[in-house]
């Protein structure tokens, strides 16, 4: 692969496609084709066609429309997902106003407990929560105890909304608060220097010049809802699209339509409410910060509202801290049934995790370090491509990846099923059926965000950077090695820790081709415990450590990225 | 056309007064004991460097930032205690900070419906006041649909439309092209002009105070150097800052002598410069003059003068700058160019003169 030096002076116009970006360009999109285009176009297909003779048909949707199960299932899931908004959006919303226009040392608190949530995903606390808020759970025997009344948290569908709720609403406190702190404090002080002040203001200028980074955390928050299986599935929840989906497949098998018809619908849904937002923000461009501006104009606190801001944002963090506080109790207990509180505490639990379970942490490593890798080498090498070449394809490569975040964790696991089955190994074995395509499939559903961060990192390494090694001899694949890629170090760490991180803790995509318990991940261990009563302690032990490590290595990262951005700093 | 009724003389103009103004940044003493009295009517530019304190202080006009001690007083009453929403002082951002979210209109009317005014005498202040500035047909787009100059024509109009008692302007014509600059800057005096309304203006550039303000407040490290008309500081600057603050000039040290019996400027390396009769010289004080005051003939010419020699020159268009070796020191000399003028080559020797009632002394 010889890349030509003397192709620097040609002009831009006419540049010569080289060879190696062509091969890197194709390399990818190969691997896009198989691995995220062919599962998908494989799920269409079965969801248009005739079951047998492969006839263009309709009849599939026709039943799903007529079978009661199905469309109660799409509203159910409807349903959820908007109520889920609207909770976290109530916890979210006072968060973010607090933390971004008032100075109180809460703030940085709930700043960073706020990402906390995030470490674990929902199913994993599904449990725990039920011990501490369902019918016979430590809140409501409290409440009986003491007034006689018992709220349903956690019946039906009210448990999947209040589980999802707790751990979703970062992204909309996430979201918003960089919006917040990305309005130019003169916008403000505009609005007062004409006469407004308060709660006017925040209602007439602040929360509008927000609502962008609203739209785009409230549109993640039900898209993650909408996908989520394996909550709904432990609080016995079966009628939603999601678990449908799962269900399908798994007891009547994978030549059945119907699996496939509830994956399309999953598609569009999630394909309809991005786009939503994206409607909803359009040609809006709400970047306020312009020169000499700064952030929002903060406010201290006067002593009561102090005090009462402690209190709201006190009360708010159990709530978020619940499912976690309720993992550790339940990770601990002997017998916890019926009263607020576990009888007795044992470390049994963890010594059972640890002599049986070692297998699922060293898969949950393997996979979510070898999904990781390839995110951020799949990932660096579109943005590169994107950024920094004329291939004719490139922008394909780009969208190809991003279409991964259209498709639900379980739409991933039915194509994958689906396109990789009938391939079969020399042992006769299918290929669907190997854990590597456990690592593909999460992979490809974290790509998009391995790309952005790549991207992000790649924009703001000026051109003029690697045309200086260029001009001083070195061949383009040269200056990437020794100049791009050192100063991308951070971006591509961050995008490394998040798809791992991920990864680690996916299971909607895998919940599908796990197929024997030597290949499973923490996640799946974690699912299969709870299940049943006796395996809750165990899988209670099985998320704490799951959380820890997920933790550990995010730290790790956190400390390479810091590292290695002050020796940049150094350099400048 | 004035946006909106007179009747009620709530519009009248309205005097600044401000007095015995402290304000620090933690260590950072911001404004140090600031006097000044703005007259009703006038157009007054706050003048410095970036960091010398005048936004700081027109922010504080505004309600902002809160003064340490010392009141600011508007047509005579104290709002040193108001909150910004309470001053009724409209105030036209560097940014401009038009709301994105808001049309045109939406953005002129936010202020009027702050003061819960009928709807009806909303709409049609707005549509005067767009009318007023020219922008009566872009009402319905979006801020981030117009020009910078229209985008600073809606937020003078958002400002004005609420008939402030007085109108500060923070660096507003400084995200303006150089073309558009003077553009506007002619339209702000004329608006200025038929309103009425004080008006304060905060520029880091001399040109644009000279241009269109009655009065300069320069300012330097938080203190007002000198208040005056712009002819005035700039003849009769009160010190080296503002001397070299509003343009080039050369400043001279040197010593007051006695030869063949009359007092002089001694410069150094055998210059003498002469001294107004009238003229009173602080001990240690240097002779002050803008290159255009000087003249400088070739020596062969016989014109009176001192013997100089050009060190160097640059040719700037309408003048030429001549860098003079004269005596120990180096001036600079502009001279206007006419269409055939001559430039003289450096090294040549040329007579030195200062015109009559040029120079001034000034302390360090």
């Amino acid at each position: 692969m010889s890349i030509a030096v003397t192709s620097a002076g040609v002009s831009a116009t006419r540049a010569p496609v080289r060879v190696g970006e062509l091969a890197l360009g194709l390399s990818i999109a190969a691997f896009l084709l198989v691995f995220v285009a062919w599962p998908a176009v494989a799920v269409t297909y079965v969801a248009f066609t005739e079951k047998g003779t492969g006839a263009f048909t309709l009849i599939n949707f026709q039943d799903f429309a007529r079978t009661d199960l199905f469309v109660r299932s799409l509203w159910n899931s409807i349903y959820v997902g908007a109520a889920t908004v609207a909770w976290a959006s109530v916890i979210a919303l006072p968060l973010a106003v607090l933390t971004t226009r008032f100075s109180f040392r809460g703030a940085i608190v709930i700043q960073t407990l706020g990402f906390v949530p995030l470490i674990m995903p929902p199913f994993v606390g599904a449990v725990a929560m039920q011990m501490l808020f369902g019918r016979n759970g430590t809140i409501n025997l409290l409440l009986s105890d003491w007034f006689d009344v018992r709220i349903p948290f956690m019946e039906g569908l009210n448990g999947v909304i209040f589980v999802e709720a707790l751990h979703y609403f970062p992204f909309i406190l996430i979201n918003v608060s960089a919006s917040l702190r990305n309005i130019d404090r003169a916008m403000e002080e505009a609005a007062q220097n004409l006469g407004c002040s308060g709660f006017r203001l925040l209602r007439r200028i602040v929360l509008p010049l927000a609502a962008p980074g609203y739209m785009a955390g409230a549109s993640l928050v039900f898209v993650k809802v909408f996908d989520d299986l394996a909550t709904p599935l432990l609080l016995n929840v079966k009628d939603m699209l999601a678990p449908q989906a799962y269900l399908r497949i798994t007891s009547i098998g994978i030549a059945d339509p119907m699996g496939y018809v509830i994956a399309v619908v999953l598609v569009v849904m999630s394909v309809a409410s991005m786009g939503l937002a994206a409607l909803a923000t359009r040609g809006v461009d709400y970047a306020t910060v312009q020169r000499g501006g700064g952030g929002i104009a903060r406010r201290s606190l006067r002593p009561a509202e102090s005090f009462a801001a402690y209190l709201v944002v006190g009360f708010i963090l159990l709530l978020v801290l619940a499912p976690h506080i309720g993992l550790l109790l339940l990770s601990f207990a002997t017998v916890w049934s019926f009263s607020p509180l576990p009888d007795a505490l044992t470390t049994a639990h963890y010594v059972r995790v640890f002599s049986e379970s070692g297998v699922y942490i060293k898969n949950t490593i393997l996979y979510a370090s070898l999904a990781g890798l390839i995110d951020v080498v799949v990932g660096t090498a579109i943005a590169w491509l994107v950024l920094r070449t004329k291939l004719s394809f490139r922008h394909w490569l780009d969208w190809g990846a991003t279409a991964a975040l259209a498709f639900p964790g379980v739409v991933i696991g039915i194509g994958y099923l689906r396109a990789f089955y009938d391939v079969r190994l020399f042992g006769g074995a299918p290929l669907a059926t190997l854990w590597i395509m456990i690592v593909l499939a999460v992979a490809v559903r974290r790509l998009p965000y391995a790309l952005r961060a790549s991207h992000a990192a790649l924009l703001q390494i000026s051109r003029s950077l690697e045309e200086a090694a260029e001009n001083l001899g070195a061949t383009r694949q040269r200056a990437v090695r020794r100049i791009v890629l050192p100063l991308m170090t951070g971006g591509i760490l961050a995008g490394f820790v998040t798809s791992f991180a991920t990864a680690a803790v996916e299971l909607s995509a895998t919940l599908l081709l796990v197929q024997s318990n030597s290949d499973a991940p923490l996640a799946y261990g974690v699912y299969v415990f709870m299940q049943s009563p006796a395996g809750r302690g165990a899988g209670a032990a099985l998320g704490v450590v799951t959380v820890i490590i997920v933790c550990a290595c995010a730290l790790l990262a956190q400390f390479g990225i810091e590292r290695s951005q002050n020796a940049k700093g150094a350099l400048q | 056309m004035r946006p909106g009724p007179q009747s009620d003389g709530r519009h009248q103009a309205a005097g600044v007064e401000i007095s015995g103004v402290n304000l620090s940044y933690g260590a950072n003493h911001v404004l140090k004991d600031v006097e000044l009295n703005i007259e009703p009517g006038e157009f007054f530019a706050f003048l410095g460097p970036s960091g010398c304190g005048k936004t700081t202080l027109l922010r504080l006009i505004a309600g902002f930032n809160v003064a340490d001690s010392g009141e600011v007083r508007i047509a005579g009453r104290d709002i040193g205690k108001l909150p910004p929403w309470k001053r009724d002082v409209g105030m036209v951002f560097q940014s401009y900070a038009l709301w994105p979210h808001m049309s045109v209109r939406r953005n002129v009317a936010f202020g009027l419906e702050e003061r819960r005014l009928p709807r009806a005498e909303i709409a049609a202040r707005v549509a005067a006041v767009l009318d007023l500035v020219g922008l009566a047909a872009f009402a319905e787009r979006k801020p981030s649909q117009l020009s910078g100059g229209q985008q600073q024509r809606v937020a003078l109009a958002r400002t004005i439309v609420t008939e402030p008692k007085v109108l500060l302007l923070d660096e507003p014509l400084s995200n303006l092209d150089a073309k558009m600059r003077v553009q506007v800057r002619g339209e702000l005096h004329d608006l200025q002009r038929r309103l009425g309304i004080t008006t304060i203006f905060v520029t880091h550039d001399q040109e644009e105070a000279n241009a269109i303000c009655d009065r300069i407040a320069v300012m330097s490290d938080g203190v007002i150097q000198q208040v005056g008309a712009p002819r005035d500081l700039y003849a009769r600057p009160a010190n080296l800052f503002v001397a070299n603050f509003l343009g080039a000039a050369n400043i001279l040290p040197g010593i007051v002598t006695t030869r063949d019996g009359v007092s002089v400027f001694d410069i150094g390396g055998g210059a003498f410069l002469p001294i107004p009769e009238d003229a009173a010289i602080p001990q240690g004080a240097s002779l002050v003059f803008r290159p255009q005051d000087a003249c400088m003939a070739p020596a062969h010419q016989g014109e009176p003068g001192l013997d100089a020699r050009i060190l160097s020159h640059e040719f700037l268009g309408s003048i030429v700058r001549y860098r003079l070796r004269l005596g120990g020191a180096d001036v600079l000399v502009d001279t206007p160019f006419h269409a055939g003028s001559e430039i003289l080559s450096n090294g040549s020797t040329v007579a030195f003169s200062l015109m009559a009632k040029a120079g001034v002394w000034l302390e360090k």
